[in-house]
């Protein structure tokens, strides 16, 4: 197993109780799709795998390290290998595509290096390798701000993989993309997964989406783990469960023509 | 890998990291100015390093001289200096706030004709270029010695800052909710009344709390040139070398900085 | 604004706008006579024949500071110089210990909330309460008169300011950047660098050319407490009541804040 969550709890300071016990296994390059309605705590979740969360209890072992208890230089060696892409970018604003983008090998350099943008020549290579992958290597010396959401959230994922990492944590990719630009990405996202084989969860809350990408879905409500299965057996009962009452034949009906759509494409 | 060849080795060769100031020229021009600069400034400052030097330990005897504060064997005129300081302020806060207000509208272009415009403007710009102790200077040189002065003093000085910002926020509001007044075929004063003062009105009330601070902080050094107020007071601590009595009276002043800092950020925090 | 609603609202909107309208009514007339009571008081420490001998006063003194000494500007140019260099050296000091307290400072960035930040808080406030005259005042008597005292005594003053606007700045950065920069496994060092900084680097910019600008008029008053600068020859000049020369020093320092202020304003423009 690359990653085992066990019995994994968090109670944030203001009381919410967001996640409860969630026990959870992803092997090596397996992509897998977390779901579940606005606060059931997918974020935290993932947030709390490279302890941008602290977790209350429970334990997160990724490749045989025990990430919960590291000490600060230990976790920030463990951080380098999980490369983290969010929703809304989070890229630095005033950067260039190029420094966002280097931005990813801060965990293997010294500071004065990294302050200096005296990074070794293999990962100034690796990022133009990467930027011309996803079509961005004419963009390196654009501010990051000057780009479209598409070109950021591609500048994420570029940042994500400098890292060399082994599991790709996503927080919602497509929640600030158009519908087309939302393929894209995740189709981008996928079948980089697949090249280098990493493993990858991605919140997602777009169902249609999440069936259409990934082979394995999670779906959590109110921090607890309610569905663990292939995408194919996301029946409209199972979708009651995780989102509560609604009529779900528009949903999966969608989802079907979405996906002829989405061959020709 | 995609097929197209790309060589980022090559790529990676080319790439220097991206200068602070983009045009060349520009960028040595600025370096070579501020070398230029430095080496001029330091070549002409005048010090004398050994009177300095001696500083230090002075320095340490008049911290020492500074405790403990005294605030009882001088608290007669502490006091009085304190009550010219909050007077001056209250006063000359009241009365440049409320002089600010039409030269504020007169300094708006959108809504001024240009001479008035003018001579608005020439008012801010001399009360802002002028520190406070040299207006001080001439006040006194008219009015005499006091508080009177010092209130003359930070009542110009409040002009020239309120007026110049408040004019800004007239200038910068949405001139649709001023036609929108206008449209309904108000009068230049009810186009003042409807379409402006709801607008600018909670940064003028802001503006003038943070005023309010500044003057009390003024009102401090005012008396340096005669013109009334704590500084007096200070001023003359220091001239007889009380220095325990100028040490209790300049934390009088941290003090009530800090109170009026607090109440004036509550107030703003009141009206946003 | 309530009172004009009422006419057509319900009725009993309209009883909490009439009580609103007693609480408003209440603080214009005690504020009215807190100002009336403190001009009162200031009346009282004033020698109202003087006043009423303002307008003769004025006009002697016009009379008198008319021509401007304009051969008295060769002895001015050093000065002047001098003044200038005192308000740069002095920002720069301030730059170089407000910057690293702006992040000691600052919530998110500070190594400690409980002991580092309220020490660097009341560092901030007392900075800032006391005027960089008073500093002045301070220094002249540690360090003896000339430069060094002005350009630490403008450094004192401008660290608060600089350091308190910037910690602000800090406090308002977008989180998001800081995580992702945090998730990849950058020392904490490296996050400032890379995700904080680049963030706060306009308004950085912005704050300390605009203190700068403000130090340039401070720079001119330093010399009357012996801190250096154009302030001297206006202290002797005032002392030996040489009027005409008075005036030629206030058009200089007119002069120099004019352009002072408008670099700082193109400054300021390129860096937003
Ligand atoms: N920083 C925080 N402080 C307090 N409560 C939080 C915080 N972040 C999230 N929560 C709470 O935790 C729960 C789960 O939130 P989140 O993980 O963001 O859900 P999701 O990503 O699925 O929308 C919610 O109830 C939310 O209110
Ligand atoms: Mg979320």
């Amino acid at each position: 197993m690359l990653l085992t969550l066990s019995g994994l709890t968090k109670r944030y300071p203001t009381g919410d109780l967001a996640l409860k016990g969630v026990n959870l296994e992803v092997p090596k390059g397996q992509v897998m799709a977390l779901i579940g309605p606005s606060g059931a705590g997918k974020s935290t979740l993932i947030r709390c795998v490279n302890r941008l969360v602290e977790p209350t209890s429970g334990s997160v072992v990724l490749d045989g390290t025990e990430i919960t208890g590291l000490g600060a230089a230990a976790l920030r060696r463990a951080r380098r290998r999980m490369g983290m892409i969010f929703q809304e970018y989070a890229l630095v604003e005033r950067l260039t595509v190029m420094e966002n983008v280097l931005s990813g090998r801060l965990g293997y350099v010294g500071f004065w290096s990294s302050w200096f943008r005296r990074f070794p020549r293999r990962d100034v290579e690796e990022a133009f390798r990467l930027l011309h992958r996803v079509g961005l290597d004419h963009m390196v010396d654009k501010r990051a701000d000057a780009l479209s959401g598409g070109q950021r959230q591609r500048v994420g994922i570029v940042r994500a993989l400098m890292q060399d990492p082994q599991l790709l944590l996503v927080d919602e990719p497509t929640a600030s993309l158009d519908p087309k630009t939302s393929r894209q990405i995740m189709r981008l996202i996928l079948e980089l997964c697949e090249e280098r084989g990493l493993a990858a969860i991605i919140n997602i809350h777009d169902v249609a989406l999440a069936q259409q990408f990934a082979r394995r879905i999670v779906g959590l409500r109110a921090g607890e783990i309610v569905f663990d299965g292939p995408a194919t057996e996301l029946t409209p009962e199972v979708l009651t469960t995780i989102y509560g009452e609604e009529d779900w034949s528009q949903t999966i009906r969608a989802v079907e023509e979405d996906e002829e759509e989405a061959v020709p494409a | 890998m995609s097929a197209t060849a790309f060589d980022a080795a090559a790529a990676a060769r080319a790439w220097r990291p991206p200068p602070l100031i983009a045009s060349p020229l520009l960028r040595y021009a600025i370096y070579g100015g501020a070398l230029l600069y430095a080496l001029l400034a330091v070549g002409t400052l005048e010090v004398n390093w050994a009177r300095a030097a001696e500083g230090l330990e002075r320095g340490a005897r008049f911290i020492a001289g500074f405790f403990p504060p005294d605030f009882v064997t001088k608290r007669h005129d502490i006091m009085e200096g304190l009550m010219e300081s909050l007077t001056m302020t209250v006063v000359s806060t009241v009365i440049g706030v409320a002089l600010s207000i039409p030269v504020a509208v007169g300094a708006a272009r959108n809504l001024a004709p240009l001479p008035i415009y003018l001579f608005c403007r020439a008012i801010i710009a001399i009360s802002r270029t002028f520190q406070e102790i040299i207006i001080a200077i001439v006040f006194v040189a008219m009015v005499g010695f006091g508080p009177l002065a010092g209130m003359l003093t930070l009542s110009f000085a409040t002009i020239g800052f309120m007026a110049k910002l408040i004019a800004e926020d007239i200038e910068d509001i949405a001139e649709e909710q001023a036609e929108a007044v206008r449209a309904t075929g108000a009068s230049w004063f009810q186009l003042l009344a409807w379409g402006i003062l709801p607008q600018v009105k909670p940064r003028l009330i802001g503006l003038s709390a943070y005023r309010l601070d500044i003057n009390f902080r003024e009102s401090a050094v005012l008396g340096l040139v005669g013109a009334g107020g704590i500084g007096d007071t200070l001023n003359t601590a220091f001239d007889r070398y009380e220095f325990d009595t100028a040490a209790a009276i300049l934390i009088v002043i941290i003090a009530i900085v800090l109170a009026a800092e607090y109440s004036s950020s509550w107030i703003r925090r009141k009206v946003q | 604004m309530p009172v004009s609603r009422t006419a057509d609202d319900l009725p009993e909107w309209r009883r909490r706008t009439t009580a609103g309208d007693f609480a408003v009514w209440g603080a214009w007339l005690a504020g009215l006579a807190l100002t009336v009571a403190c001009f009162e008081f200031i009346s009282g420490r004033t020698i109202w024949a003087f006043v009423w001998d303002a307008p003769t006063q004025g006009a002697d003194l016009v009379q008198r500071m008319f021509p401007p000494a304009w051969t008295y500007a060769d002895v001015l140019w050093k000065p002047m110089w001098d003044t200038i260099n005192i308000a740069t050296l002095g920002t720069l000091l301030a730059i170089a210990i407000g910057f690293p307290m702006a992040f000691l400072a600052a919530h998110n960035t500070t190594p400690s909330v409980l002991f580092v930040r309220p020490v660097m808080l009341f560092l901030i406030v007392s900075s800032r309460s006391i005027n960089s005259l008073i500093w002045a005042l301070i220094l002249v008597i540690v360090f003896g008169p000339g430069m060094l005292a002005g350009i630490l005594a403008i450094g004192l003053r401008s660290v608060g300011f600089i350091a308190k606007l910037t910690y602000e700045a800090i406090e308002e950065i977008d989180r998001t950047q800081v995580e992702a920069v945090t998730a990849t496994g950058a020392s904490n060092p490296q996050v400032l660098a890379w995700a904080i900084v680049p963030q706060i680097m306009p308004a950085f910019a912005g704050i300390s050319v605009f203190r700068w600008d403000i130090n340039i008029r401070e720079a001119t008053v330093l010399g009357l407490v012996g801190a250096g600068g154009i302030g001297m020859q206006l202290q002797a000049s005032i002392n030996t009541l040489a009027w005409p020369q008075v005036t030629m020093i206030f058009i200089l320092i007119l002069g120099t804040v004019v352009v002072s202020e408008w670099v700082s304003a193109r400054v300021r423009h390129a860096v937003i």
